[in-house]
């Protein structure tokens, strides 16, 4: 445990970035990046319910029964997953629309469970509040990411602002469900070549 | 066995706390909630009926209980009258229900204007119920106390063509608003009068 707590933020925007590098939480990266507004939306949702477990699992770790635990994590995690549900709907319905299914699913995503179990259940408060947030943070640029590559070419558009000019074709294949698979492939390729040296 | 009455009581502890959370947070937000849903889901259609009103009807709206059933309806001011009504009703249409709002002026029961909300026509034929504005304002002017039929039924509303069904459907559900309507027309006043104080 010798890693500070400003490591622990850094190593999730680079060296553990969750569906790059950990290659976890694929189903939502490949469903909702169709725009970019999705994509950040989804991302801050999961940030936000990822402290919030982080730091509620890390508090209460000595106090759950180890061969429970699981189910507790759950618990924890599915209650803050309700939250954003709740607050979105009250305050960003559009967004609740589209994102729709996917948000109640982010209590099945793995990242969130996977640092439960991996990290918050083994460490600290703080250093568990920086890998939450340091794992949100590099969740959502990979969102991004991937909806600024889908949106500007099979949409021509940038959070809805057109980029090309009206005489641009959009390439539709790249708001699909296929343009999802080779766009992400790619950017695993890109990051595996740049990870190597 | 003490031990597991010692994770049951972990996981039921869990569960309550987790429970009592959310109770409060849906608490809060349910009146935000259900604003948004309207906004987002009847709004349009009422903003449109309702054009020039110079309150947000969605705000100045009744709940009326009609045979067991909590109506929403919507109260729109005119030149600092409260005269007009609009609800949401529905009818059977080709594809499934035809959600249609109508809108009726309180006055002289004319109906100010219709328009459909949620619906599971064939796109391009029966949804044009809902976006060929031609189709909508036949309605326009006349009683709500009349009796509305599709042309080949033996009525007045030009069907729209290749969707009989569904014209038929807005119809059926227009009928049904008059009905709720000469039901409830003396709470609504008495109600809308109370609001404006």
């Amino acid at each position: 445990m010798a890693k500070t707590a400003v490591q622990e933020f850094t190593k999730g925007l680079w060296a553990e970035i969750p569906p790059f590098r950990l290659v976890l939480g694929l189903c939502p990266i490949l469903a909702v990046t169709k725009t970019v507004e999705n994509g950040i939306g989804m991302g801050i949702a999961t940030t936000f319910v990822l402290i919030c477990s982080n730091i509620l699992i890390s508090l209460l770790r000595n106090i759950i029964p180890k061969k429970v635990r699981i189910a507790c994590f759950i618990v924890v995690i599915a209650t803050f997953v309700t939250v954003v549900e709740l607050v979105m709907q009250a305050f960003a319905y559009p967004l609740f629309l589209k994102l729709g299914i996917f948000i109640p699913l982010i209590v099945v995503n793995c990242i969130v469970l996977g640092r439960a179990e991996a990290f918050a259940a083994k460490n600290g408060v703080v250093a568990s509040l920086a890998d939450g947030l340091g794992i949100g943070l590099g969740y959502t640029l990979s969102l991004t990411a991937l909806a600024i590559v889908r949106e500007v070419l099979g949409n021509g558009t940038f959070y809805d602002i057109p980029v090309f000019g009206p005489t641009f074709e959009p390439f539709a294949f790249m708001v699909q469900a296929p343009g999802a698979f080779v766009c992400l492939g790619l950017m695993l390729c890109i990051m595996n070549m740049l990870g190597k040296k | 066995m003490r031990e597991m009455l010692k994770l049951f009581i972990a996981v039921v502890v869990f569960s309550c706390l987790s429970g009592g959370v959310l109770a409060a947070i849906q608490n809060v937000t349910r009146e935000r909630i259900e604003y948004q849903q309207l906004k987002f889901v009847k709004g349009p259609t009422i903003k449109n009926i309702m054009e020039g009103c110079s309150n947000d009807p969605l705000i100045d709206r009744l709940k009326i209980v009609d045979e067991a059933k909590e109506m929403n309806l919507f109260v729109g001011e005119f030149e600092g009258k409260r005269n007009t009504v609009a609800f949401e009703t529905f009818g059977k249409g080709f594809g499934g229900e035809l959600g249609v709002i109508v809108g009726v002026n309180l006055e002289n029961d004319e109906i100010i204007g219709v328009g459909v909300t949620t619906h599971s026509e064939t796109p391009g034929v029966g949804s044009r119920a809902k976006t060929d504005p031609d189709f909508a304002t036949q309605f326009k002017g006349v009683s709500i106390l009349d009796p509305f039929k599709i042309k080949t039924d033996g009525g007045q509303i030009d069907a729209l063509s290749g969707a009989t069904i569904s014209s038929r459907g807005v119809c059926g559900a227009v009928v049904e608003a008059g009905e709720i309507y000469k039901r409830l027309k003396p709470t609504i006043i008495e109600k809308a009068k109370e609001k404006q104080g």
